[in-house]
């Protein structure tokens, strides 16, 4: 039960049940779509891009408290943030959910996405935790659909 | 736990406690918790009398089959071919030639799609399939009608997951030349009218393919009875092994089909000019089979009848009520497909949690369930859900088990709530 409540935190459980940015937006520049065919989980990230940096961010969708929540928090954490910012806070993100041996001080920068890092106890839903974020990448450079495999 | 039980109308002697002995598995534990199996739908778990023939094999008698001059290649031959026959009594093929043995369903269903649907089938023909067929049985049609153009039309099911029979009907017509549909749904456990629907379909002329991956699990199975011309399912749900699985079809068809893939074994003469084929089934059974495997099968097959299908079906039956009972009193809680004709399948949602939460966390409660689309994404769509939980019977699931799926859902709203 402890790795379990480690993954599924109040503040997971609240971003899953309650996400932040969950609209369609008429103003979009980038859109893309994400697919987890394993799950069937779904997610469309909008953004709004303007001379390298996204002034404004939201997603809609079905997925798991998991995958929803990570979108929420992914859309709080990355609004403002230039697109080479966000590529390095991709890759963080990443190996925090992956990487097992990872030191604590090296993704001290992802603040409150640290939150997440229980999924890499449960290799299966590691993808439900960056399914958002392969679908953010896919929308800043201009691809239209992601796939997690 | 319950054994050797008898209800005052239907008796039957079934003991649980003495088949659970069979299956090494629950002698293990998972996170720590002794294993509750509920995902035999996905692959059934293997007894003892079935993994013990597989090693004893390969230990004093293995040899390729169909070849060797020689004592054990010989004897192993026999007990392959041997398989043919209990496969045949066990569904009632009126031949054992009709048997084929393939690698799973999958393969079944794509031989007919390749051999008999590219052979016979033309541009504009139709194709029937229903709703709740699973993708094995959607994307070898779907392939064969980029290839030559058929057409494919859709069965509906209500909102209970049952066929119906009269909008199939309205579907059928002289362009109908095939009827590809499961005998059992592997997500809302829904059995299908199988004989109606091949009385139907052969009225105008249709061929008539049966997906019995999950049928033949849980109900008896009489191919002549239904009169369907093909019949497929794996082995590896029928607790035996992984690697195998049957095509049953009419001998005239067969006689009619090309082979499906070249080879070994497949040919009766080969010069450089010319190959003829060997009889069927032969013909069907390029290379060197999963020999071990199909032994394996037989040997299942042979403990489920030791310990009586009727028996194991009534007790299936039990265990499928009380689940039905106990998880229909927790709050929250839909099942998905409710059909009145049922069997060993529950898939429900939980409108707190999704599937793929509620199977981490009870994961770790030692409960194996799946969660997800089920390899059946139209009938999601159908059900207007994205996936499921789904929790599936197999004849060594006791009502502690249940109870124990219950217990720890009742996790997943401590968590959730
Ligand atoms: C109804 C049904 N059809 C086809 C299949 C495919 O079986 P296999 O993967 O063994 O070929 C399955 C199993 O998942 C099934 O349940």
């Amino acid at each position: 039960m402890d790795s379990l409540r480690e993954l599924y935190q109040e503040v997971i459980l609240d971003h899953g049940k309650n996400p932040r940015n969950f609209t369609t937006p008429d103003n979009a520049t980038n859109k893309a779509l994400g697919n987890n065919p394993l799950c069937g989980d779904q997610l469309t990230v909008y953004l709004k891009v303007d001379s390298g940096f996204v002034e404004d961010v939201s997603f809609i969708g079905h997925g798991c408290a998991i995958s929803i929540a990570s979108a929420s928090m992914m859309t709080e954490f990355i609004k403002g943030k230039s697109e080479d910012e966000i590529k390095q806070i991709f890759n963080k993100f990443h190996e925090m959910c992956t990487d097992e041996g990872i030191d604590k001080g090296s993704i001290e920068e992802l603040e409150k996405l640290q939150v997440l890092s229980g999924v890499r106890e449960y290799p299966t839903r590691v993808k439900c935790a960056t399914l958002p974020w392969h679908t953010l990448l896919a929308a800043l450079a201009g691809e239209k659909e992601v796939t997690t495999e | 736990m319950m054994s050797l039980r008898t209800d005052k109308d239907e008796k039957y002697t079934f003991n649980v406690d003495n088949v659970r002995k069979d299956f090494p598995i629950f002698k293990e534990s998972m996170n720590g918790q002794p294993l509750v199996f509920l995902d035999t739908a996905a692959s059934a778990q293997k007894p003892n009398q079935v993994i013990d023939s597989i090693t004893e094999i390969y230990k004093t008698e293995y040899a390729n089959v169909h070849r060797g001059l020689y004592k054990i290649s010989e004897t192993l031959t026999a007990k392959y071919e041997g398989v043919r026959e209990i496969i045949s009594d066990y569904i009632n093929a009126e031949h054992t030639s009709e048997i084929i043995f393939t690698r799973n369903a999958t393969e079944s269903i794509n031989l007919v799609a390749r051999s008999f649907g590219k052979s016979f089938l033309k541009e504009n023909d139709e194709i029937i399939l229903s709703e709740l067929e699973h993708h094995a049985n959607i994307v070898p049609w779907q392939m064969l009608r980029e290839e030559i153009g058929v057409i494919i039309k859709i069965a509906p099911i209500n909102d209970e997951g049952e066929f119906i029979i009269d909008e199939f009907e309205k579907l059928l017509c002289n362009r109908t030349k095939l009827v590809a549909i499961s005998h059992m749904s592997n997500v809302l456990g829904s059995i299908l009218p199988v004989k109606e629907i091949t009385r139907l379909s052969q009225a105008v002329g249709a061929k008539v393919l049966i997906d019995g991956c999950q049928a033949i699990t849980h109900l008896p199975v009489d191919v002549q009875k239904i009169g369907c011309d093909f019949y497929v399912f794996s082995g590896h749900k029928l607790y035996g092994p992984s690697g195998v699985g049957v095509l049953y079809a009419r001998e005239e068809l067969l006689e009619m089909m090309p082979p499906f893939m070249g080879g070994g074994d497949m040919i009766s003469a080969v010069t450089f000019e010319e190959s003829t084929w060997a009889k069927i089934p032969h013909k069907f059974e390029a290379g060197t089979p999963a020999i071990v495997q199909v032994i394996g099968l037989g040997v299942a097959i042979e403990y489920l009848k030791s310990l009586g299908l009727e028996d194991i079906r009534k007790y299936e039956k039990t265990i499928l009520d009380y689940a039905t009972q106990k998880l229909l009193d927790i709050e929250g809680l839909r099942l998905i497909g409710t059909a009145e004709d049922k069997a060993s399948v529950l898939s429900f949602t939980l409108d707190f949690a999704h599937p793929h939460d509620v199977a981490t966390i009870i994961d770790g409660a030692g409960v194996a369930v799946r969660a997800g689309h089920h390899c059946a994404q139209p009938l999601m769509n159908r059900m207007n859900v994205a996936a499921t939980v789904r929790a599936s019977l197999g004849l060594y699931n006791t009502e502690e088990d249940i109870d124990r799926l219950v217990s720890s859902l009742h996790n997943v709203s401590e968590i959730f709530n």
